[in-house]
């Protein structure tokens, strides 16, 4: 399947160098940051920058997941874009982390401890960090290489989980169902529906 | 009680407000709230009470001494401010209508006008939005009905034209924009403990030694001072324990939470 224009698309995507993927990536990281500058970011600047970040992080993760099916259905080609949407997302998470334990709650350990054993969202964000710690760790070519395709493959699934995992520590912060984590998680919903769908169907004989 | 601190700016007062009737977000009290009508408006007061009856504005504040009051305002997901408000003792507008001997509870209730609150017209709560005290803690001395802030009346965000302020509870409990007060002989529901029951209690008094499912309320984070501002611990009872303790005496505050 592919649209008209998709030839025309992916001979324009080639030309976009990777480190401008990134560059494009971090603005709105900049953005956060001129607005904690500029007094943009309300009465509790704070919990903007910490929720824009994890935010970015949630977009940047769907970002990544949506590369396979977007070329399956549309035939535009985004596949070299896909290891730069991951560090990315990755990147933002680390952010997102950074902010908790510094700003937020100033290295306090102890509190810090009891909210990881004992407040089920934190743990289910900190479990999805975790799950990508990995994948960012062998994002390079030495480590594709050195692992073999097949496991590094198969390791890289991992993102699945880590994005479920995601979609879930954004509807738990709400004390509400709130539309937009809601929003969120129906798109990770869908993107892990097509992919256990094609999963079942390259395994059927 | 503790001494309060520094005053909260008026700005981070009346734009990062949680008054669902208006929207989720902490802005969207001040952005929306403007279309509510509070002129006329009218309380509701009835149920276990000598003279119950519809009370204009103008009447309920009748010789009531308005003053300011500075208090710490602890929000449940552990932030703070310092707001200086005016208002007088709820107590005094009960003792003018006469609580009858069998009333033990006092219930709240905010105004629901779907047409000027897009909250409520999205039903993102169970609207309207009702709270509730147990008497002898809705006549201490402490507990207000406020009026305004910084000097002036309040913002409609605020809770204009009249709120509940319950400095030694979690924010939520100090409902805004009442419309309607009901003395009662058993205990009134409230909106988040129907909603949320393992999560909200009705007494919801400040106590950083009984932690929110959600949120350690150990320390918390004073609004408007800035990212890099220290976080503050938690005082019992917001720091209010020497006036209201008493009312507790003898109670497991970890059951009745």
């Amino acid at each position: 399947m592919a649209l008209s224009f998709a030839p025309k698309a992916n001979a324009a995507l080639r030309a976009v160098p990777i480190p401008l993927v990134w560059l494009f990536g971090l603005l709105p990281a900049l953005w956060l940051l001129v607005g904690l500058f500029t007094g943009r970011l309300g009465a509790d600047p704070l919990k903007a920058l910490e929720h824009g970040f994890g935010l970015h992080a949630l977009q940047f993760l769907i970002a990544s997941l949506a590369v396979t099916p977007l070329l399956r259905f549309s035939g535009v080609n985004l596949m070299r874009w896909r290891r730069a949407l991951g560090l990315l997302c990755f990147t933002y998470g680390l952010l997102h982390l950074f902010v908790w334990l510094s700003l937020d709650l100033q290295f306090r350990w102890g509190e810090i401890g009891r909210d990881l054993t004992k407040r089920p969202y934190i743990m289910i964000g900190m479990t999805a960090f975790v799950l990508l710690l990995p994948l960012a760790v062998t994002s390079s070519d030495r480590a594709l290489r050195a692992m073999g395709p097949l496991r590094w493959r198969r390791l890289h699934l991992l993102t699945w989980p880590a994005a479920v995992l995601a979609a879930l520590h954004f509807l738990m912060v709400g004390k509400v169902w709130e539309a937009e984590a809601l929003i969120y998680a129906g798109c990770i919903a869908l993107l892990s529906a097509l992919r256990l769908f094609r999963g079942m169907r390259l395994r059927s004989p | 009680a503790e001494p309060a601190g520094d005053l909260t700016p008026r700005e981070a007062i009346t734009t990062y407000n949680n008054f669902y009737e208006f929207g989720f977000d902490k802005s969207d009290p001040s952005k929306y709230a403007g279309g509510m009508t509070i002129d006329p408006w009218s309380v509701e007061i009835g149920g276990l009470v000598e003279k119950p009856g519809r009370y204009d504005l103008a009447d309920v504040l009748k010789d009531q001494p308005v003053a300011e009051h500075i208090y710490r305002l602890r929000c449940v997901e552990g932030w703070s401010m310092v707001i200086p408000w005016l208002g007088f003792p709820l107590a005094g507008l009960l003792n003018r209508v006469g609580p009858q001997p069998g009333a033990k509870f006092v219930a709240f209730e905010t105004l629901a006008r779907p047409e000027e609150m897009p909250g409520v017209k999205r039903g993102l709560l169970d609207f309207p939005y009702v709270e509730g005290l147990r008497l002898d803690e809705a006549m201490n001395p402490l507990t207000l009905l406020a009026t305004g802030l910084y000097g002036e009346a309040l913002e409609k965000q605020n809770g204009a034209p009249l709120r509940l302020v319950v400095p030694w509870k979690y924010g939520f409990k100090s409902i805004k924009s009442v419309v309607k007060i009901t003395l009662t002989s058993g205990q009134p529901p409230t909106t988040w403990q129907r909603l949320q029951p393992q999560e909200y209690g009705f007494y919801a008094n400040v106590n950083p030694r009984v932690d929110h499912p959600r949120w350690s309320q150990a320390s918390e984070r004073r609004i408007g001072e800035g990212i890099f501002a220290p976080r503050r611990d938690t005082l019992m009872f917001n720091g209010y324990a020497e006036e209201v303790a008493g009312l507790y005496a003898g109670m497991d505050l970890a059951v009745n939470y």
